[in-house]
């Protein structure tokens, strides 16, 4: 019998070496798997490279991580936001390194690395800073740049519910990364609010098939949802109101 | 009168611009504000690159949904019709050339239409690009909104960039509070003008060879 379950976060996260490759899903806050997050700290894992639309909000999931000194690069689209304190300080002191990616790019070069893409061309940050020391080719009359897969050890990532063959379904714009990190890692653990039957997730909603995960765990319904509605009454933190 | 026009009579002004049925994408901080003056009904939808499309004004403070957010990562509200979908499908829809119109900020754009709108290039600023160069190389019109002179008093209109570029060649207008701008092969149109600015001012205040191309 197949079954993707496990027990506790920290089965979970169960093998995350140091110097490991870690995709984390998330835009912001919303999609960040802060369950499978604190349990990598509390792990342990150092010399991390991750890779995240953004590098950390507030004081609580990967800010916490990178707080904690676990991280010696970052890869990502947008660091510098109102909530990076924790990340623009360990940037200002040079303690840890950044590799800035346009956000499609970053998309798109996890996606190619999930589908089996040696390199892609694209015509994104043609003409600026970052085009320097990238192949350039022209198509059909149109400037384009060799971009190159994203592969990582691990990847985190957050949905709503599973099954235990790991089929995965989303909510709304939490969505955001979690199905493409969730093809481009050797080992992708994913959390859910529950675990359902199989056979009860309806398979047009199934947005990642289970053949790109390893682990998913339970975690319990999120805040602002009761049953399965929402029922509100939380900030964008997530805190009661 | 005075020499210009507010933030929201720019987005408000911007609105009127963008045609019904057209798919259209907001960037974060002022760009946000156009939403709030979309015709009443004119059917516009509008895409976060967070994945979504459909994306409707933000809720009352008790139904705010931390899962449901726009790129400027504020809550939003999903309109009937909405799409969600992940990052890849989101920038294949701007890369793909399936975006109309977005509307970006800017540090500058340059009389050929190239954008800086990402870095100063200044030690120890730390950049943040996003889905900024994406949206430029990527939507079908890239129109710009801002205020025509920095906190300073410079032009943000330039001959050339001097900060790093977004997208180059890209914008195709820029909406500034004190006139309107079409990026032409030969430079700066000037298509309209806000409050007691006169063409001659704008020549001053911005330095450039620009083209009255007024209807008045």
């Amino acid at each position: 019998m197949i079954d993707k379950t496990v027990s506790s976060v920290a089965d979970a996260v169960a093998g995350i070496h140091d110097g490991a490759t870690v995709m984390i899903g998330g835009f912001g806050r919303a999609g960040q798997p802060v369950e499978l997050i604190n349990a990598l700290i509390e792990q342990g894992a150092s010399g991390l490279t991750i890779v995240n639309n953004n590098a950390g909000n507030g004081d609580v999931g990967l800010a916490a991580l990178l707080a904690k000194g676990h991280v010696k690069k970052i890869i990502c689209s947008f660091p510098r936001q109102s909530d990076s304190w924790v990340f623009d300080g360990l940037y200002r002191e040079g303690k840890i390194e950044l590799e800035l990616v346009p956000q499609g790019n970053l998309a798109e070069r996890i996606r190619a690395a999930g589908a089996g893409i040696g390199g892609f061309y694209s015509p994104t940050a043609v003409g600026t800073p970052l085009a320097e020391g990238k192949e350039s080719r022209v198509f059909d009359g149109r400037e384009y740049l060799l971009e190159l897969p994203i592969k990582a050890d691990f990847a985190l990532v957050s949905g709503y519910r599973a099954d235990r063959w790991g089929n995965i379904a989303y909510r709304e714009t939490a969505r955001n990364f979690g199905p493409i990190m969730a093809t481009a890692a050797e080992t992708t653990i994913v959390q859910v609010d529950e675990i359902v039957e199989l056979g009860a997730l309806d398979p047009e909603a199934i947005v990642t098939p289970g053949i790109f995960v390893n682990r998913v765990v339970a975690v319990g319904e999120r805040r602002w949802l009761r049953n399965g509605e929402f029922v509100g009454g939380v900030n964008l933190e997530g805190e009661a109101l | 009168m005075s020499t210009g026009i507010s933030r929201e009579q720019l987005a408000a002004r911007i609105a009127q611009d963008i045609p019904e049925g057209s798919y259209v994408n907001l960037g974060i901080g002022a760009p946000t504000l156009v939403a709030d003056f979309l015709p009443q009904g004119r059917e516009v939808i509008l895409h976060t690159e967070n994945g979504m499309l459909g994306m409707g004004p933000s809720p009352e403070p008790d139904r705010v949904d931390p899962d449901l957010i726009n790129a400027g990562k504020q809550a939003v509200t999903a309109l009937p019709g909405t799409a969600y979908f992940h990052h890849a499908d989101s920038f294949a829809m701007m890369r793909g050339g399936h975006l109309d119109v977005c509307v970006l900020g800017a540090f500058q754009v340059a009389e050929n239409g190239d954008l800086a709108n990402w870095s100063t290039g200044g030690p120890g600023a730390i950049p943040a690009i996003g889905g900024a160069m994406d949206l430029a190389i990527g939507a079908k019109s890239v129109y710009v909104m801002t205020d025509l002179l920095t906190k300073n008093g410079e032009s943000k209109l330039v001959t050339s960039c001097t900060y790093p570029l977004t997208g180059a060649r890209c914008v195709a207008r820029v909406y500034t509070d004190r006139a309107i701008f079409d990026v032409t092969p030969d430079g700066f149109a000037v298509t309209e003008i806000f409050g007691e600015t006169t063409f001659a001012d704008l020549l001053e205040l911005t330095g450039l060879q620009l083209k009255d191309a007024t209807q008045r």
